[in-house]
């Protein structure tokens, strides 16, 4: 076949669908644990919803050891540029999992101190909404994360899309 | 000891210092002088009988939407509680607005440090005497102080770099005998 062969787009792909298979399987979360978004997430890396299934069972406090940055809480604009530089303290590929609605879009908290969303900051991923967000959410965050390292650059798939809200009233 | 004993004995010790009494919800609350409030709080602290040893809360007060008020812009207020005594009393300081300074307490309550620093950090209610007057929720590049009710609460101010806290550690060290 040779380097620039018909078939060699089949090597590479095929490479690259066993890179993502590794990639996907063993997240390393670091949990970027502010408020009490982080308590519901030691209740997920705890025995009942179990994180560790989905791979992401290392659990690193050092952003240069994982390659998941969990943002979990409120970020302040005072905590900002220490999330920034978290963030670029990692090393690539690195996804980031915005978890709750404090993370997501600032949460309840409209006012001076807070950020209306981290992805004003870094690079989201997910979203997780949620105040906190139920362990089966933070899991199905996972798994979209996955599907999403699965198909590079595509549209998530319909599985996730959510349906249209039916009105009965 | 009966709430009004307590106001007979301090307006004995500081005469020109106190400048009124009401009763809030059965705590006795005092309006007192802004230049001899740490006086009479020492006062307060060290007399036997009255052996307020613990400073409950120091908040900062803005009541320029105040409905008819015509006193000072500010005040700041202070609960003090005898653990032994078992009694409790509110101290309350009128601050004009312009440069607004209150003797600080922070030599005679440890916790006075960081209430004070919070007092400034939301109302910009000055402390002569603090020995480190600066923010302390809100980031050092924060313009402005949040809880003045002429502050637009959703006004978000970006950080561009963290201060490091190593003044305070340095003093903290110093004090340690670390050099």
């Amino acid at each position: 076949m040779g380097m620039t062969g018909e078939g060699f787009p089949a090597i590479t792909t095929r490479k690259d669908a066993v890179i993502a298979w590794g990639r996907k399987n063993s997240l390393w979360p670091m949990p970027f644990g502010t408020a009490c978004c982080a308590i519901e997430f030691m209740g997920v890396v705890s025995s009942v919803f179990d994180i560790s299934r989905f791979g992401a069972e290392l659990v690193r406090f050092s952003p240069r050891q994982s390659d998941l940055l969990l943002v979990a809480g409120t970020v302040t604009f005072k905590q900002a540029p220490i999330l920034k530089q978290i963030y670029e303290q990692m090393c690539e590929p690195k996804w980031v999992i915005s978890m709750g609605v404090c993370a997501s879009a600032g949460g309840f908290y409209n006012n001076y101190c807070t950020v209306q969303g981290i992805d004003q900051i870094i690079p989201v991923d997910v979203y997780i909404s949620g105040c906190p967000p139920r362990p089966e959410a933070i899991l199905e965050a996972v798994m979209k994360l996955q599907h999403k390292i699965d198909n590079p650059g595509q549209v998530p798939a319909a599985q996730f899309k959510a349906k249209e809200p039916t009105f009965d009233y | 000891m009966e709430q009004k004993d307590i106001l007979e004995k301090l307006t004995q010790k500081h005469p020109g210092a106190i400048k009124g009494s009401m009763d809030r919800f059965g705590v006795l609350e005092i309006q007192v002088e802004r230049a001899k409030i740490a006086e009479a709080v020492k006062t307060l602290r060290d007399d036997v009988e009255l052996d307020f040893d613990m400073l409950i809360d120091l908040v900062s007060i803005d009541y320029s939407t105040f409905a008819g008020w015509t006193g000072d812009r500010f005040a700041v207020a202070y609960i003090l509680k005898s653990l032994a005594k078992g009694h409790r009393i509110q101290l309350k300081v009128p601050v004009p607005e312009g440069e607004p300074a209150v003797p600080s307490i922070s030599s005679l309550y440890a916790n006075a440090d960081w209430l004070e620093r919070e007092a400034f950090d939301q109302m910009g209610v000055r402390f002569s005497g603090h020995p480190n007057l600066k923010r302390i929720l809100n980031h050092h590049e924060f313009v402005g102080h949040a809880l003045r009710k002429d502050y637009p609460i959703t006004r978000r101010q970006w950080l561009s770099a963290n201060e490091s806290l190593m003044d305070e550690m340095e003093v903290r060290l110093k004090a340690k005998g670390w050099e």
